[in-house]
């Protein structure tokens, strides 16, 4: 190992490894290397996306038609709360930052691992601890929890089902989040290469810098919150029971007071990305970098004020509610920024349409769709009507899995080169990317008129008027299933059949690109010295790796 | 092992060892003790509100003379912790060891403490979900409930705070934690700190408000 200097030039991490031994299971169980343990998150997350997946269609084809179709209203309650905890806790909020975030921040900040490896190793063990105990819960007596993922209180003191161990995995699992962004923060501090200021870093370091700090500010309150409720289930301290004087609607002040922000811990790395993919297809500079970079922390500050717009039917006050509508219609505002300096971004860019900037159209479209009913929710009077009906599944639907999953999957097409080496097929991954969107749309969209008509979410059955809508929605999971798949076939196929790929396959100009792909172990032969701003396309003509094959002025 | 010598060929080309770096994390990691426990205030501060009085009388019940104590045991234990670095900084090896060693001992009689006061209130039926309690008013009933998690909670951390001055210990007798190097210690330093200052806030909530 000591003499390695040598081998380091052409040896990627995937031949080397900080453990002992560079392959077999060990080696990556036990590596401290970023790029390792972002590859198994990726993989991990992946899985866990995938089985909540599955639950999602079964959901779907039960209400395919009024009544019990193939379920039981137990377990079609069991599967909406698997399909929540295992979406929200094990995918969405780890998602991009531990997946793209491991892999990518300490190479676009030019530095060679995080601050602390061990550290980041321990947030990935804590993670699958948390998965696991969540996933054992399901198979002991008592049964699955059945609570929905946000285990409102009273019923969560309530059932008899196996409520605390999933509670328990979700506890766990804040650590590991309180970890990484610990993590992530003191390495965009500490770690920026040479000549980096804090404006010359990427727009995706940003995002995931804000994020850290609602991962660090946030998570904490959730984590007491639920050992609040695992305290009043063992032992009935009374501090959410009416009957011994506490006040339910404190857990759900407590709750949203974490998974309000945790909705930006969702969705701001995804804009990070999008600022990403962004320049390197239009071939300019980003347009208002200093208003996306400063909007990531307004939306990280002022999405903490917000949480009650969950509660508006709880019996707020009126000025209570005032305040935090109020409120929401302001944090729009920093989202709405970000669309706009995208959209001009584009204006007079030469627009080259390769399968990220697809995924990110996708994203545009579908996450203004979804910000735009989120005012909808958020605005009292019509909160009223559509509070609880399928209007607000599909909202968050639009912007979790239409904001976050597209870009998840956006960050895949645009990294999976310099992550494994190997380029996929690109008309696939193009046709996958419409078939997505025409899939999101006639899956979501019509649970907004549902909704709106006063379908309630949670049901297992409907009245008959519902039926063409329902019916419409579930063949869109079919297609959204289809589509999901064809990811997948192409990715994991290219992984071994695919073209070899440049070391900078789009012409970009981020640090990643200056290094070969997949990267080395140390990612970088000796550390960069920063000059040129993030998204400067003048850089192409003194780079070392441009595309193959392409000219440029 | 293998770990640790893997990692210092991977820091051969650049000095990884960040002193203020790994403050900076303790100092992150300190805020999210902080929310967590500012969760718990929360709470307290919505129940005092709507139960002032029952507040007020059950608090009566507890022993501010242990509390006093245990005040000053911790505030001393943060003393022998801050002089434990100052001493080592100035390559006072030994001392600072007895030092430490004095801070773990003050946390061990802080529990011990501890241990009476909560068997005594066990032991007059005072504890969630006992007859006794269910009895009393709403408000009592929240005010002991909260006075077990809390204290409960700090306990907690007096523990890890424990452990985690003991390996620092065993670091420093060992040498690997010395003048040069001393940011584990500091961090360790921080920690108990935190779980002074959080007593500090815990003991006129519950034992001087009667």
């Amino acid at each position: 190992m000591i003499d390695n200097a040598q081998s380091i030039k052409e040896n990627s991490f995937y031949e080397e490894s900080t453990t002992k031994k560079s392959h077999g299971i060990a080696s990556w169980l036990f590596s401290t290397d970023h790029k390792r343990i972002g590859i198994m998150y990726l993989i991990a997350l992946s899985t866990f996306f995938f089985c909540a997946l599955i639950i999602g269609l079964f959901m779907r084809f039960e209400t395919i038609a009024p009544g019990e179709t193939i379920m039981k209203a137990q377990t079609y309650n069991t599967l909406f709360t698997l399909h929540g905890v295992t979406m929200v806790f094990l995918f969405i909020v780890p998602g991009i930052p531990v997946v793209f975030g491991n892999f990518f921040l300490p190479i676009l900040l030019g530095a060679q691992d995080v601050s602390f490896p061990r550290l980041n190793l321990l947030s990935f063990w804590i993670y699958i601890l948390g998965g696991i105990i969540i996933l054992v819960s399901l198979f002991l007596p008592g049964g699955p929890i059945d609570t929905g993922w946000t285990f409102y209180i009273p019923y969560s003191i309530r059932t008899g089902t196996n409520v605390s161990l999933p509670l328990f995995g979700a506890f766990i699992l804040g650590f590991s989040s309180i970890l990484t962004g610990i993590n992530f923060v003191t390495t965009v501090h500490r770690l920026r290469a040479p000549g980096m200021s804090y404006f010359k870093m990427p727009l995706f370091v940003w995002s995931v810098y804000a994020t850290g700090w609602i991962q660090i500010l946030a998570t904490p309150v959730v984590g007491i919150t639920i050992l609040l409720v695992l305290l009043e289930r063992y032992f009935g301290i009374g501090i959410f029971d009416p009957t011994l004087g506490g006040d339910p609607i404190l857990f759900q002040h407590m709750f949203w007071i974490y998974s309000h922000p945790a909705v930006y811990i969702m969705v701001l790395p995804a804009m990070g990305v999008v600022s990403e993919i962004i320049p390197t297809f239009t071939r300019r500079t980003i347009f208002g970098y200093k208003a996306i970079a400063i909007s990531s922390l307004a939306i990280a500050f002022v999405g903490y004020l917000v949480w009650a717009h969950h509660m508006f039917t709880s019996g707020l006050s009126e000025t209570a509610a005032l305040v935090f509508s109020f409120l929401t219609f302001i944090v729009a505002l920093p989202s709405a920024i970000k669309v706009f300096n995208w959209l001009a971004s584009m204006y007079k860019g030469s627009i080259d349409l390769k399968p990220p900037f697809l995924w990110v159209l996708n994203f545009i479209l579908l996450f203004t769709i979804g910000g735009l009913t989120g005012l909808v929710l958020g605005a009292l009077t019509t909160d009223i009507h559509l509070h609880d009906t399928y209007f607000v599944v599909a909202h968050f639907h639009y912007v979790m899995f239409g904001g976050t999953g597209t870009i998840f999957i956006a960050s895949l097409f645009y990294w999976f080169p310099k992550m494994f080496g190997r380029m996929y097929n690109i008309k696939w991954a193009s046709r996958s990317a419409v078939l997505f969107f025409i899939a999101f749309n006639t899956l979501y969209f019509p649970m907004f008129i549902l909704g709106y008509q006063g379908m309630p979410r949670r049901y297992y059955d409907y009245l008959p008027q519902f039926t063409t809508l329902q019916v419409i929605s579930t063949v869109g999971s079919w297609l959204m299933f289809i589509a999901i798949v064809s990811i997948i076939i192409n990715l994991v196929g290219s992984l071994r059949k695919g073209k070899v790929a440049s070391a900078n396959p789009w012409g970009g100009v981020t640090l990643e690109w200056h290094i070969p792909s997949p990267p080395p172990l140390l990612n970088f032969k000796e550390i960069p010295k920063v000059s040129h701003e993030p998204y400067d396309f003048s850089q192409l003509k003194t780079m070392k790796y441009v595309p193959i094959g392409e000219v440029y002025e | 092992m293998n770990n640790e010598n893997s990692i210092a060929i991977q820091n051969e080309h650049v000095v990884h060892r960040d002193d203020v770096g790994a403050r900076l994390g303790m100092w992150l990691f300190l805020f999210t003790e902080l929310l967590l426990f500012g969760g718990l205030f929360l709470v307290y501060a919505v129940y005092r509100h709507l139960y002032y009085e029952d507040f007020k009388i059950a608090a009566l019940s507890l022993n501010t003379t242990i509390g006093t104590l245990n005040t000053i045991i911790l505030l001393t234990s943060s003393l022998t912790v801050a002089l434990s670095i100052a001493v080592l900084q100035k390559g006072k090896r030994q001392l600072s060891i007895i030092l430490l060693m004095l801070t773990d001992v003050l946390a061990i009689i802080f529990m011990i403490n501890k241990y009476f006061e909560w068997s005594a209130k066990i032991h007059h039926g005072i504890f969630p979900g006992s007859e006794h309690l269910l009895g009393l008013p709403e408000g009592q009933i929240l005010f002991y409930g909260l006075y077990y998690i809390m204290t409960g909670l700090h306990a907690l951390h007096i523990i890890i705070g424990i452990v985690f001055i003991s390996i620092v210990l065993v670091f420093v007798s060992r040498g690997s934690v010395n003048e040069n190097n001393y940011v584990k210690l500091e961090n360790a330093g921080l920690y108990w700190h935190l779980v002074d200052l959080i007593w500090i806030f815990l003991f006129p909530f519950f034992y001087l408000i009667q």
